[in-house]
């Protein structure tokens, strides 16, 4: 009979319990960012909040909110709660300059994180029979470090693959037997694909589930992927702010993933008002990190639009499910799994002598993201020869990679060809279909 | 003594050189060469007109990104192995050429070449003293 779960006593603790246990960690919790943290207190004091005023989570509301903003602001120690000779790791969001975050780890901290990864591989069936393929970037991103912390906890075999190379992916995952995928759902579909070309049918993959995150996805593309690679397709959530993959995970019902409730506190809010909406209301998530050392983010706001839901679910955990995420409150843009502000396009025509004209179209061909950016030409730099106009997109395609970190495809336009408003302008047209 | 080009950004839409070569009708302006050089998002149309000042004019006001290059124009006899030997004194004279394109006269049975080098003084002197005639706009009226 195979683990269901990894930590029973808190996957399926009765929720009043968990409730209980949220409060007694949220008491303490304040207390060490407030004593830590200047920053926090700061935000607490202006509020007029003291510690003494959190009695439980019902006392949440009363906190103020964090948001990137505070986090570029206090780059890099100002949200550290604990000496640097206590931590043992630092991530960081993908490549982007003008917004990086940077989180750091105690070794409980890291702990933690790979006990929720450790939780959502065990419940995609993984066990220590397990081969689990790690197609996750290693390094910075938090995604590649999390599920293999995750799978040394559980016993898996443990494939640090990181991103990229697929023939090389591909050779040892029939070579070696892989039976669990983590890596972005489109490179799994890319994966899928490939293994297709190559002759490769579903019942000769030795691949039986995947651990897919780090970008949305539809249940449509889930469906692609399960039926291509012939296995149990399984969303996974986190995000670098609190502590990477794992803050919440689907079990095998598929209808929204469990988030570890025990670490992170979630509530959904108005984007607008900051209202703290009621359970099953569609709203912007926030979470609460509960007993994270070195890096506690108390209300952070994700800016990812979700509901939660308790209803009982058949695998027998109690944990709250918040549903894949529905949208953004935000501008940013997700594209091949890094985030891309489009006021950092804009930051890059300006410092590049362009005016700040452009327009972002983002489409998903294949599975892949394509990314072009429309700019308008500098009359003064036109020249009447090819060369001249494509030197001038590589240019401007090198400064946005070395902001961005990810490639994009740059057109230049005719100056006052993109459409000015009346209005607002149309700074992005994302034709993915990225939500149900 | 040069010739002048005027250069316009074109983008890939339906309908774009419609537009360009009816503003350039209606403002009574005469095309005598044209090339066109594209991508897959953009081209770049070069001409040779009768009128520089009245083409910019209109096809500026009509919104188009337009700029005027000055490129040697060279007339060569209509026989076989002129434009071979034109651009051999070129390449002799280690003249770099981004591009050229070439055109009939009505009146003389000559053709003409436009060319666009990376030095225009160096390849009217090389191409003059190896005898060939150099055509200046002046010219480009009574073609």
């Amino acid at each position: 009979m195979e683990k269901r779960y990894y930590q029973k006593e808190i996957e399926t603790m009765p929720v009043e319990d968990i409730k209980k246990l949220q409060s007694e960690k949220l008491v303490k919790q304040v207390k060490h960012v407030y004593e830590n943290v200047p920053y926090y207190k700061k935000l607490m004091d202006e509020k007029g909040v003291t510690p003494d005023d959190i009695k439980g989570i019902e006392d949440l509301h009363k906190l103020p909110f964090l948001s990137k903003a505070d986090l570029r602001d206090a780059y890099p120690y100002g949200l550290l709660a604990k000496p640097l000779n206590e931590c043992v790791r630092i991530h960081s969001t993908s490549g982007t300059t003008g917004r990086r975050v940077v989180a750091f780890y105690t070794q409980h901290d890291v702990d933690l994180w790979e006990d929720c990864c450790a939780r959502a591989i065990v419940a995609a069936g993984g066990s220590n029979e397990d081969v689990l393929q790690v197609a996750y970037g290693y390094g910075l991103f938090t995604g590649g470090a999390g599920l293999h912390g995750g799978g040394h906890k559980v016993g898996c075999l443990t494939l640090p693959m990181s991103s990229g190379n697929t023939e090389r992916q591909i050779q040892f995952m029939m070579d070696l037997n892989s039976t669990i995928l983590c890596c972005t759902p489109s490179y799994a579909a890319y994966m899928g694909e490939s293994l297709k070309e190559q002759g490769y049918t579903p019942d000769t993959i030795p691949l039986k589930a995947g651990i897919f995150g780090a970008e949305a996805w539809t249940n449509e593309m889930r469906h692609q992927i399960e039926e291509t690679l012939g296995i149990k397709a399984y969303d996974i959530y986190g995000l670098t702010e609190t502590s990477g993959p794992g803050v919440a995970f689907e079990c095998e019902e598929q209808t929204g993933m469990h988030i570890n409730e025990d670490h992170f506190l979630a509530e959904i809010i108005d984007p607008e008002t900051g209202e703290v909406l009621p359970e099953g209301s569609k709203g912007e998530l926030v979470f609460t990190a509960l007993d994270k050392e070195a890096f506690p983010l108390l209300r952070y706001r994700t800016r990812d639009i979700c509901v939660l839901s308790r209803e009982k679910c058949s695998c027998g955990r109690t944990l709250i499910k918040m549903a894949k995420p529905m949208g953004r409150s935000d501008d940013m843009l997700i594209i091949r799994g890094v985030n891309v502000f489009p006021s950092q396009i804009e930051t890059v025509l300006l410092n590049e002598g362009y005016q700040p004209n452009y327009q972002i179209v983002i489409d998903r061909v294949n599975n892949n993201d394509t990314f072009d950016v429309l700019v308008e030409m500098n009359p003064e730099n036109f020249t009447d020869t090819v060369s001249g106009v494509t030197k001038q997109e590589k240019a401007l395609a090198n400064a946005m990679k070395v902001m961005l970190g990810i490639n994009p495809n740059v057109k230049l336009v005719a100056p006052k060809s993109i459409a000015r408003s009346e209005g607002k302008a149309v700074r992005v047209v994302d034709k993915r279909k990225l939500y149900d | 003594m040069s010739l002048k080009q005027l250069t316009i950004f074109v983008e890939n839409k339906k309908g774009a050189l419609v537009d360009i070569t009816k503003t350039l009708a209606d403002n009574n302006v005469n095309l005598r060469a044209l090339s066109i050089a594209d991508t897959q998002d953009f081209g770049i149309l070069r001409l040779i007109v009768n009128d520089n000042e009245t083409a910019t004019k209109a096809l500026s006001d009509a919104g188009y990104l337009i700029k005027m290059t000055d490129v040697v124009g060279v007339k060569i006899g209509d026989q076989p192995g002129k434009l071979s030997k034109a651009l051999e004194v070129l390449d002799k004279a280690d003249i770099n050429m981004e591009y050229l394109y070439a055109f009939m006269a009505r009146t003389e049975k000559h053709a003409y070449v436009v060319l666009r080098v990376a030095n225009n003084d160096e390849a009217e002197k090389a191409l003059e003293d190896a005898g060939f005639h150099m055509i200046t706009d002046a010219d480009v009226d009574k073609l």
